[in-house]
Formats: structure tokens, sequence, C-alpha cells
């Protein structure tokens, strides 16, 4: 944890170390695979055209997609957690994963042939209604303990993904299905990735509008007093996470809990105010996510381990922790 | 001025604010009090737009407060509600920082920075700025909220309970330095008390709520007597003249 009584210089200056030692790490991560790039040899010249086409068309989309998409939901996480004043939501605890996928599957059985760029836009409207969904049933149902609202979020989500996994059942789509329902970044190549620029498009919008967010994160009453329009921040707060969940569901599949550990860690390192702590959610989201993809590619070599596994492990336990942690401080 | 007309809230068949009207005197403090349940809140709330009217007008200056944009609002009238639960992790620094968001949007000024280091130091913050909300006493929390306020720098300033959470000595504290806010900077306070003592010694203008009506209001020498505070209660009350002030006495 940092220490508190760092300076905005020394913050700044960490934040360019950790932003090389990110680069460092990504580089890394395009030497980890099958098949055999060596660094030396692209240095030297040597390298053949099988290495420098196996770089472009996917070693570095799959970083690149790591990268963006990391940064991505643990932003997406981030705004979720102020607009629902709760520790332990994220879009995967919300219903919007599971909507977003379960516009995938429209699309698939709908209109199997709409560019990618359209399925995403398909999802993100799904992943919308969802998580409108979950914040309307939250502002219906007050809930006295802050553990229960995940747990509407999860039980929504549980019944959203009943409704696909029927669908998928009826028209033989199981298997495509789990194709996205599990994070998985080995079958991004060029070509099929780029759609995660936008969420880097939208998290950059998150930044700009970071004091709002800040401010609607005090509540609504709050807000209201320092003359902020509420609504229309929760609105485009939803825009923005429902964008980037669908993109990342559209291209990688769904990475579970990136939004809430990162989210956490951040807060309790140094706090809520966004505008100076969005960039630090971003390169730590976009960290995490590239650790688990490498570490899944090295441990069971040369099989891979998905990246959707490796975050569902770290985050329940992280999630736990969470969870036991707040009922001690509770008792 | 603040001026509310036929003001009524209802929450599905009970008329928790009902068809008040009165007007507020500008500068000064004005104490709203009354016995659970009066609508005291709904009523402070809704002369700061928190919650809609169902019926009724409220003008600030004139201003509808329903068709009023929000930020020319907020830089006229501030309010703190009671029970500021807050999830979002901020030092007191940063939130009392935001008090000037209505001016600067968050990008803060050397005008606004004086300001906030203003509020710190009447509240008694300057040590506590870089201390995270979570990890103050309930009363220092408190104070941090109207720390916020206070950096607003509204013309109106409503405050529900303000001395909630607050000991003895922070709670004479806090109506003083809302009493210098009215008479050194001009400024109009309304408070919700639950303390009729605090609301005789310091009010300029009390309003006495009952059952969601408008029961009484005038100066404290003509609401605080053993009769109204009798008729407000409905339990006995002594009241007797104290260095100038009139206490009420009620623990026995």
């Amino acid at each position: 944890m940092l220490p508190l009584c760092i300076s905005h210089g020394d913050l700044v200056k960490l934040f360019v170390i950790a932003l090389l030692a990110t680069t460092a790490l990504a580089v890394a991560s395009l030497f980890v695979g099958v098949s055999e790039i060596s660094f030396f040899a692209l240095l030297s010249g040597e390298s053949n055209e099988k290495m420098l086409l196996v770089l472009g068309e996917s070693r570095i989309p799959r970083t690149a997609a790591l990268i963006l998409a990391g940064a991505g939901m643990a932003v997406a996480g981030t705004i979720m957690q102020l607009l629902s004043r709760n520790r332990f939501v994220e879009p995967s605890t919300a219903g919007t994963v599971e909507s977003a996928s379960l516009g995938m599957l429209a699309v698939l059985l709908l209109a199997p042939d709409l560019p990618v760029m359209m399925k995403m836009l398909v999802a993100a409207l799904f992943a919308l209604a969802g998580t409108a969904l979950f914040l309307g049933i939250l502002r219906r149902v007050p809930l006295r303990s802050p553990v229960l609202v995940p747990l509407v979020g999860l039980m929504l989500g549980g019944v959203i993904n009943a409704c696909t996994t029927f669908f998928a059942y009826r028209y033989d789509l199981m298997q495509a299905m789990g194709a996205w329902t599990s994070g998985d970044f080995s079958a991004v190549l060029r070509g099929r990735y780029e759609v995660l620029w936008l969420a880097l498009a939208l998290t950059a919008a998150a930044y700009f509008a970071a004091d709002r967010f800040t401010v609607a994160g005090m509540g609504k009453d709050f807000s209201t007093n320092l003359g902020l329009d509420y609504r229309k921040v929760v609105a485009l707060g939803l825009l923005i996470v429902s964008m980037v969940t669908a993109s990342v569901v559209v291209t990688a599949g769904i990475l579970p809990f990136i939004g809430l550990i990162v989210p956490n860690l951040v807060s309790m390192a140094m706090g809520d105010r966004l505008r100076h702590t969005l960039p630090w959610v971003a390169l730590s989201g976009a960290v995490l996510v590239l650790l688990c993809d490498t570490i899944g590619r090295v441990i069971n070599a040369p099989y891979e381990i998905p990246v959707g596994s490796m975050l569902g492990i770290i985050g329940s336990i992280f999630f736990l922790s969470m969870l036991l942690r707040r009922r001690s401080r509770a008792a | 001025m603040i001026e509310f007309s036929g003001v009524t809230k209802v929450y599905g068949s009970t008329t928790v604010v009902d068809d008040v009207t009165a007007q507020l005197p500008k500068g000064g403090i004005t104490s709203i009090i009354g016995p659970n349940g009066a609508g005291k809140s709904t009523l402070l709330s809704m002369i700061a737009r928190l919650i809609p009217c169902d019926r009724g007008t409220v003008l600030v200056d004139g201003l509808d407060v329903a068709r009023t944009s929000g930020e020319t609002l907020a830089r006229r009238l501030s309010i703190l509600r009671q029970d500021n639960h807050m999830t979002a992790r901020l030092t007191v620094h940063d939130l009392v920082a935001f008090g000037r968001y209505p001016y600067s949007r968050g990008r803060i000024t050397a005008d606004d920075q004086a300001h906030i280091g203003r509020a710190l130091g009447y509240l008694g913050l300057n040590d506590l700025g870089d201390r995270f909300l979570d990890e103050l006493s309930g009363g220092q929390r408190q104070r941090a909220f109207v720390a916020m306020v206070l950096c607003q720098d509204t013309d109106y300033m409503l405050f529900d309970e303000p001395l909630n959470n607050l000991d003895i000595r922070h709670a004479v504290g806090m109506m003083k330095l809302l009493g210098n806010a009215a008479r050194d900077f001009g400024k109009t306070v309304v408070v919700v008390l639950h303390d009729v003592n605090f609301a005789s010694c310091y009010s300029n203008h009390i309003i006495v709520m009952r059952d969601g009506k408008l029961f009484l209001q005038g100066s404290p020498r003509e609401i605080i007597r053993s009769e109204t505070l009798e008729q407000t209660y409905g339990c006995p009350f002594e009241v007797q003249e104290l260095g100038g002030n009139r206490i009420a006495v009620y623990y026995t």
C-alpha cells in the first residue's frame, strides 16, 4: 500500500515508473508462446518471415487486446462501484456481462453475419438494459446490508444466464457460447480485436468525466447539492460500462473480477478521487490481465489456461476475503 | 428570501408535509423544530430540491427551485442532510474541495484554494486534511461535511440536524460558527434542530412543525414558552429565563 503522505509530484513519477514496468511486461508477453520468437533474433535482424508473421498477426494483437481489455474492465468496475455506491459491484456481479452474453447469442441466432462492430453494439445494448435493470432493482428494493447488493446482481446474472443457456441448448449453440463465456485471448488475431480500441476511447472519455463520477459517487443528494445532474452522470456511466463490457465480451469473452479486484485495491491505497486514481486503475487492470494471461501460457505449456479461469481463481479468493473482512469489521 | 407556498409531499396514504406556506427572512438563523415525523426534514429537502414537491412551489430569491438549473442553484443554496453515508473514499481536503465544484467544475483555482483553507480552518480540520473520511470519528466527519458546505459559499445554507454526532463543545462551536456566518457574512442559515434550547439561544426565527403542518412561527421569545412547547411535543415543559436566554427544562 502506498504511504499517504506521498506528494502529487512523487505520485506522477511513480506512475511513470509503473508505466515503464508495464511496457516491459507487455514486451515480454510478446515472446511467450508455442511458436518460438527470439528477442535477439529480432534485434539482430536474423528474424525469419514466420516470426514476423506470428508477431504481427497474433502476438502483438493479443498483447494489445490484453492491455485494452484489462484497463477497460477495471475502469468499468470503478465506475459501477461509484454509481451503485457498493464496493462489491462490477460488470460480472451486476448482470452486465450476462446480458452482453445474451446479446451475443441473439446476434448469433438472428443475424450471424453482422460485422463485429454491430455485434458489439447489440451486445452493448443488452448490457445497458441489464445493468439499468440491476440499478432499478437496487433503487426499488433498499438493501440493508452492502453484501446483499452483489448477491442480487449474481442472481439477476444467473436468471439471464439461464435464458441464454436455454436458447443456446435449443439451437445447438452451447459450444459456440462456451467460446465467449470463458475469457480467452488465444483466438485474438489481427482484424478480430480492433473493436477494443473503442474501449480505450471510452476509458479516456471516463477520465474526462472523472470529477463528475466522483461527485456522483458521493450520492444523489450531494450531487444535486453541487449542481450536478445525477441522472445524466449515471446514464453516461452506464453507457461507458456497457460498451466496454460488450467490446471485451465480443473479442475475448468474459473476464471476471478485474472490475472488483483492481478498483478496491486502488481505492484502499489512494482513495476514490478519480482524477488522480483512474490512470492507476487502468494501468493495474492491464497489468493484472497481462500477468494472468502470460502465466496461463507458461504453467501448462504448450497448452494454455484461459485467462478467464486464472482470473476466476484469483478473483474469487479476493472476493471471499473481502466479504469476510467486511463481516469481521461489522461484528 | 426563501418563500414556499402550498408545499405538500405525500407518500402512499400519508401526507408527510401538508400544504405548508411560509417566508423565511433573509439573513440570520431560522430553526425548524418539532416532534419526530413532523415533516421537518422533508420540508428542508423540498426547499433544497432534493425531493420534488407533489404540490406547491419553492422560490429562492425569486427562482423556482423546480425549474432553475442545478448549477445556478448550487451557487445560491446548499444543503447538508443527516446520515451522510459515503462509500466513495475521499480525504477531508478532497471532500471540502468538492464544495467548489459549482464554481470550478473540479479545476481548482487559487480563489478556490483560499476558500478550502478557510473552511478547513473554521472547523478545526487543518490537521485532518489528508485523512480519509472513513478513518475519522463521527463528529470529525460531520465537521468535514459542514466544511464542504461552507466552502460552497452560498447565500443560503440548509442543515438537517447539524449537531448530530457532536459532543457539547463541538455542538456549541458549530452553532456559534453558523451564527458568525449569518452575522458577519450575511448568510441565511436554516437548520432543523432537535434541541429546543439551541434553537432558543441561537435562532432569529423559529418555525414549529407538527403533523406535517406549519404549527407556529415567530421569535424565540414567542415560541419558547411552556404552553407552546407542550402543545408541540405533548409533554411537560418548564421554561426559565437564564442569562438573557429562554431555557426549556423537560428532563424530569
